[in-house]
């Protein structure tokens, strides 16, 4: 509509019920946090998805690049004693 | 005693939500961003729902029996009574915002109020309406804060938005027979006892905004009576074409 720069880009995070953490669900412009945030229900909320609304600038994100992958996540790899599955589970234990 | 008040006086509320729903409706896909499109038109269906609940309890107040679409399709230009306000042609954005301003106030104070109504599907309906409203009117405020205390452009606009819409919002207040009565009969709020309570919040949003609130002695009225605006008949005739031209065509 305008050649004006678009408002600064947010990413939004929804919890979708109480007791469940906050997940990513995608971003929005908008000029500032309370109009992110109103923005946010009303473009990820419309059927019911959530409880609770988190905005954050997008601008203020660290990400880690893919370049980086071998380096951050392949390491992990060939250490499978890193997992907890060398334990035997007493019976008695329903839920873990 | 009014013949049929308490059935006029809620097809006021029902045509005064469906004009409103469709002119925001109209800024699917035009509106600035996605998001305004969504959250306009978010809007627009929550006053369609309004609307259908209020035209459901008309057919059983006015003993007509009518569906919601032979009150939203098959009635002509005269016979709808809502007010100019709603159906003013929605400008640029900052026309919208400013009538959106001025009407979800008024419609928020009067939900507020008839969740008390002696009618029971009509304090049901606005129980309901009263929650969606408090968004409308938190989202038009958002936005005349941000535009008016905004850049020299979006001072400009909201003002001159403002002086376009302000005459109509007298008839908001006007008070009748029919008011009078529903009011007696606590069906509802006579509208001009609203006045202060919209009055009061206009006036701190606007100062905030750094708007100031204009003053008219043009004060057009005739809506309650069908006796419309000129873009009304526009309006209508795009609403109304496809069920008029193939009578109860569903996709």
């Amino acid at each position: 509509m305008s050649e004006e720069t678009p408002a600064p880009l947010w990413e939004v995070f929804i919890r979708s019920k109480r007791g469940l953490s906050h997940n990513h669900v995608g971003s929005l412009h908008a000029p500032d946090a309370e109009m992110a945030l109103r923005n946010a229900r009303d473009v990820y909320t419309r059927r019911m998805e959530g409880v609770s609304i988190w905005v954050v600038p997008s601008a203020v994100i660290t990400a880690s690049s893919p370049d980086e992958k071998d380096s951050f996540f392949d390491p992990a790899a060939d250490k499978p004693y890193r997992h907890p599955t060398f334990y035997s589970i007493p019976k008695e234990v329903q839920q873990l | 005693m009014v013949a049929g008040a308490a059935a006029v006086y809620a097809l006021r509320l029902a045509d005064d939500c469906l004009v409103l729903s469709h002119r925001l409706a109209q800024w699917s896909s035009r509106a600035p961003t996605l998001e305004d499109d969504v959250a306009l038109t978010n809007i627009a269906l929550d006053l369609l729902g309004q609307a259908r609940g209020l035209y459901a309890r008309t057919a059983e107040l006015d003993g007509t029996g009518r569906s919601e679409d032979d009150y939203a399709f098959m009635r002509g230009e005269r016979e709808f009574i809502n007010c100019l306000l709603v159906e003013q042609e929605n400008g640029d954005f900052a026309a919208t915002i400013v009538r959106q301003l001025l009407c979800s106030t008024f419609q928020l104070a009067q939900w507020q109020a008839l969740t008390t109504s002696t009618d029971g599907p009509v304090s049901a309906v606005a129980a309901k309406a009263a929650k969606e409203t408090s968004y409308h009117r938190d989202h038009a405020t958002d936005w005349t804060l941000r535009l008016g205390d905004g850049t020299d452009e979006s001072h400009r606009r909201m003002e001159s938005a403002l002086a376009a819409m302000w005459p109509f919002t007298a008839e908001l207040f006007e008070s009748d027979a029919v008011a009078r009565e529903a009011g007696a009969l606590g069906v509802g709020p006579d509208p001009a006892t609203l006045r202060p309570e919209w009055e009061g919040y206009i006036r701190r949003v606007l100062g905030d905004a750094t708007l100031v609130m204009p003053e008219s002695t043009w004060t057009p009225s005739g809506g309650r009576e069908g006796l419309h605006t000129e873009c009304f008949g526009y309006m209508l005739a795009e609403m109304q074409h496809l069920h008029r031209s193939f009578p109860g065509v569903t996709w």
